[in-house]
């Protein structure tokens, strides 16, 4: 057997491997929810870095064997160390910080940078390049957050640098690929909208948490619906729908008035409506959405690909470098999920959602341990833009709703995205460990019954006071 | 000695909440109300099972589809590895398949020149027929792991899926024969299984030497030798309509239709449209079947008159006028476009096939199909199974029911009044062979570009009381269909019965 067909029959191999790694991954984010014993979740949270480091030593391994590019092992080298720096540096700064999220993130990262490389080893280098700077960064936010309790009372800056930001890209950027969405600092192009998204739910957090008299709602929302007109108008329809959802969910939320949010629903379709018959743009998308054969070289081009990638791919995958996700525009940006299962398959993308589930719900959670409004609100409107947005990139990517071009967070290519996604993590993982405060505080004084806590809060309470 | 003391103060049973800000909010706080963040999180939980659900969906429904869609291209990558499959028959006759020469150099090569031109497809040059639609199994190899590794160590490429099609290689030569000279197209069915036996378009063209041929072959626009008539061509079906128009007024008058009379004057009029039987003949006193038999214009533009717009067009409708045909071929949709208040002389020409009115010579097969099988439509097809380069089946294909069109009765009527065409009508030429044919005829008069002409058409089924197959003939300016399209239908016939 010569050489050629030894690294083939190895990487077919890797590949099965590969996805048998990320089923069980994926079962360990969930079973670790129900898991009670301390010592066991320890041990899941340990199972899942293995596996973690074995897909992603797997992948490169198919992929030097596809490419024999030696600076690929250096890269998968300078790869791995940043994942354990951050997987190492968070648990002793942060014993408290939670686990959960930390896999998750770092399993998301680690499936960007093996599909990133594998579309595009430059592209791939300044995605590593912008999350370790990124994560360097992050680092710090926790304790910001814990610290300073003034940002719960800059409401009306979040308003002003939001609106600002949106407001001066709309009139100063340059236009990219049909939307207006990024302005030029210092040589970056930067993507205001993914920050925006942040001080945004920080400052709707400000606004409804401390009262919601009906005047209280109604600045709200004009000012809400001032950044999603911003965003129809600069097209990015993606974000908007974003800020739109998150604002939805954030006054429901807040008000737990459930009329307060059918009305928003009603005038979303109303909103819709109008906008489907005075934009060109937008109607141009559903007709796509509708019908994306009916101008296959045209408009419907990019979504007939990202179909035929995730048909190609079946189950199992071709491979890494055995498909052509290349052929869909904008792949790395807006279609990653359609490369990825071309490549990597069915299987491992079901688990790729499951795995963003699984995010999504461990931030709900966190909002609902915490006290304080300001916090919880924050929490859940991170979690909703989160989840809004992976069901709008991958409805978008596999046609279940109209294509908005938003990214996967962490795992598609986009620096300002990865960044922010980052930011956002470290965020809550802040207010993950102002609720154990909370916790600790009360025990100190009254403390409720422990069948009220998870056992990850006995847990981090026991270990705290150690 | 802490550890132990917050055990003790966990366990009581006291509870109260800490707000870090309290002093900022007068509001209850929301740990205890947590219902409206499960709310949410329900919603966005079923929000990610419908994209798992989708995906789902994509991979199991649509794959297929997807994977064989004529604007994909993905499938192409895999010949650098798999030789594309062969093209062969049930009875193993080879239709396509790839020869490789000492220095593995690969050539497409079809063994039967253009008889099978169209249906089988090109490889080269782009893809047309089977070759387009079966692009993806043909370049996929479901050979053993063993078997793919073995080649792969002696740096073989290895062989991709073979196709076993549908297809007569007799019956697919008898009717090329036999359309002879003519353009049009013949198609060969069985009814009550949908398989496609043969399927001839004309004028045509040799995939084997198609790429040094291709300019010359593309640049005519004036005969289009590379469309494949039999599914894409649209002619107005003429006569052959008059099975419509027939089950039309079956529908309105269920209970009378046998009263039906007419007494033929050979032709017709109403409002400035003058409708006159073929050959200036006078049929006289009709009832429905013997006006059906003479293919009686006069009696069918009557009962055009007096059929309601809307159930003529529901009928034909039902029948997948203006509808796509449940095939994965590339297909032209008949047309038929009689409306509500159309005047009353559309609705004579109508009722006897011209108007506006075009169909496929596939649609047509299928119609007749439909009425042979006791009213119930087969979805056609042109393959019976997906095997590997050495046998082993991946996939079999079974007869599919596409819908029920019409109840058994009226398909037998109508069978009824296609046996009378052949025993005393327009095809009796087909009586007496020693097999039993129920059939329309068509004379279809088109007129494009200030140039008439008359198409010939026959349609029918054989034989009468157990159908095996449906055939559907058209012979562009072939006249009567009597005289050109029910000697070729007669050729295949014998050809089916006889060998």
């Amino acid at each position: 057997m010569n050489l050629t067909n030894l690294a083939g029959t190895v990487s077919k191999a890797a590949q099965y491997v590969i996805i048998v790694l990320a089923v069980i991954y994926t079962i360990q984010s969930y079973t670790v929810f129900a898991q009670r014993n301390r010592v066991e979740r320890e041990h899941i949270f340990l199972r899942q870095n293995v596996s973690m480091f074995a897909i992603h030593f797997l992948a490169y391994l198919i992929m030097y064997l596809n490419t024999m590019r030696f600076d690929l092992l250096l890269f998968y080298g300078a790869q791995v160390l940043f994942l354990l720096f951050t997987l190492v540096l968070y648990r002793n700064l942060y014993p408290r910080a939670s686990r959960s999220l930390i896999n998750n993130m770092c399993i998301l990262l680690t499936i960007g940078f093996i599909m990133i490389t594998r579309l595009s080893y430059d592209q791939s280098v300044k995605q590593f390049e912008i999350a370790a700077a990124g994560m360097a960064f992050a680092l710090v936010i926790p304790l910001i957050v814990r610290k300073l309790l003034v940002l719960t009372k800059m409401t009306w800056g979040y308003v002003f640098v939001g609106i600002g930001l949106l407001a001066l890209v709309l009139i100063a950027a340059n236009v990219t690929n049909g939307a207006k969405l990024s302005i030029n600092v210092a040589g970056f192009s930067f993507q205001a909208s993914e920050f925006v998204k942040i001080i945004f739910v920080f400052a709707m957090a400000g606004l409804l948490s401390t009262e919601h008299s009906f005047r209280r709602v109604v600045i709200a929302t004009v000012l809400a619906a001032a950044h999603v007109l911003i965003l129809v108008i600069s097209t990015d329809l993606g974000s908007a729908l974003i800020f739109f959802v998150t604002y939805m969910v954030m006054l429901f939320v807040a008000t737990r008035n459930p009329f307060l949010s059918l009305i928003g629903i009603l005038a979303f379709c109303a909103a819709a409506v109008a906008a489907y018959f005075l934009f060109a743009h937008i109607r141009v998308r559903v007709q796509i959405w509708a019908d994306p054969f009916a101008d296959y070289a045209g408009s419907g081009y990019q979504i007939c690909q990202s179909l035929f990638a995730i048909a190609a791919g079946g189950w199992f995958g071709t491979g890494l470098y055995n498909g052509s996700p290349g052929a869909i525009p904008y792949v790395a940006q807006d279609f990653m999920f359609s490369a990825i299962l071309e490549e990597m398959g069915g299987i491992f993308g079901i688990c790729l959602i499951l795995i963003c589930m699984a995010v999504f719900i461990m931030f709900v959670n966190i909002a609902m341990k915490l006290g304080n409004r300001f916090y919880r609100l924050a929490a859940l409107g991170i979690g909703t833009t989160y989840a809004s947005q992976i069901f709008l990139t991958i409805g978008g990517g596999t046609k279940l709703i109209p294509m908005t071009g938003v990214t996967l967070p962490l795992v598609s290519y986009g620096g300002s995205s990865v960044l922010s996604t980052i930011i956002m993590f470290a965020i809550v993982q802040g207010l993950y460990m102002l609720r154990s405060d909370e916790v600790r505080q009360s025990s100190a004084q009254q403390v409720r019954p422990e069948e009220e806590l998870t056992p990850q809060e006995v847990y981090i309470d026991r270990r705290n006071e150690r | 000695m802490m550890q132990d003391r917050e055990r003790d103060n966990l366990q009581e049973p006291e509870i109260r909440r800490v707000d870090l800000s309290d002093h900022s909010t007068s509001l209850p706080s929301g740990r205890k109300h947590n219902t409206e963040l499960s709310i949410i999180t329900w919603l966005f939980v079923i929000l990610f099972m419908m994209l798992i659900g989708r995906v789902v969906y994509i991979l199991v429904v649509q794959s297929d589809s997807l994977r064989s869609n004529i604007n994909n291209t993905k499938a192409d990558t895999n010949s650098e590895n798999v030789i594309r499959g062969d093209i062969i028959t049930g009875s193993g006759t080879l239709l396509a398949t790839t020869l490789l020469d000492e220095y593995g150099n690969q050539t497409r090569s079809y063994p039967f020149d253009n008889i099978f031109a169209h249906v089988v497809g090109y490889a080269t040059n782009g893809k047309s027929g089977l070759e387009a639609e079966e692009n993806y199994d043909l370049l996929t190899s479901h050979s053993s792991l063993l078997k793919q590794i073995q080649a792969g160590e002696n740096g073989e490429k290895i062989r991709g899926d073979r196709l076993v099609v549908t297809l007569d290689p007799k019956l697919q030569q008898a009717a090329y024969y036999a359309l002879g000279s003519y353009r049009g197209a013949v198609v060969v069915m069985e009814p009550d299984s949908g398989r496609i036996l043969a399927m001839v378009s004309k004028p045509d063209f040799n995939p084997n030497t198609i790429g040094s041929e291709w300019e010359t072959l593309s640049a005519d626009t004036a005969s289009s030798p590379l469309l494949n008539r039999a599914s894409q061509g649209l002619y107005p079906p003429g006569s052959t309509f008059k099975m419509i128009t027939s089950l039309a007024y079956l529908r309105a008058h269920p209970k009378d239709y046998s009263g039906f009379s007419w007494n033929c004057q050979g032709a017709l009029t109403q409002d400035d449209v003058t409708i006159t039987c073929y050959g200036d003949q006078m049929h006289g006193q009709e009832d429905l079947a013997t006006a059906f038999a003479n293919s009686c214009n006069t009696a069918f533009a009557q009962m055009g008159l007096d059929l309601d717009n809307k159930l003529l067009r529901d009928t034909a409708e039902d029948f997948l006028f203006n509808r796509s045909l449940p095939t994965s071929l590339p297909s032209s949709q008949s047309v038929f476009s009689l409306k509500k208040d159309s005047p009353k002389g559309e609705q004579m020409t109508t009722a006897i096939g011209q108007g506006d009115t075009l169909v496929s010579p596939l649609h047509m097969a299928l119609i007749t199909s439909t009425i042979a099988n006791g009213g119930v439509m087969m979805k056609p097809r042109l393959v019976d199974r997906i095997e590997t380069s050495d046998g082993t089946v991946v996939k079999e294909y079974d007869p599919e029911i596409f819908r029920k069109i019409m109840t058994p009765e009226e398909a037998s009527i109508l069978a009824e009044y296609m046996t009378g065409t052949v025993t005393r009508g327009t095809a009796s030429a087909l009586s007496g062979n020693g097999y039993s044919v129920a059939g329309k005829t068509g004379s279809a008069e088109y007129e494009t570009g200030g140039v008439t002409g008359t198409h010939s058409w026959f349609c029918g089924f054989a034989e009468t009381g157990e159908p095996h197959i449906a055939i559907s003939v058209i012979a562009e300016d072939g006249g009567t269909g009597s005289s050109t399209a029910v000697p070729i239908a007669r050729q295949i016939l014998d050809t089916f019965f006889y060998g």
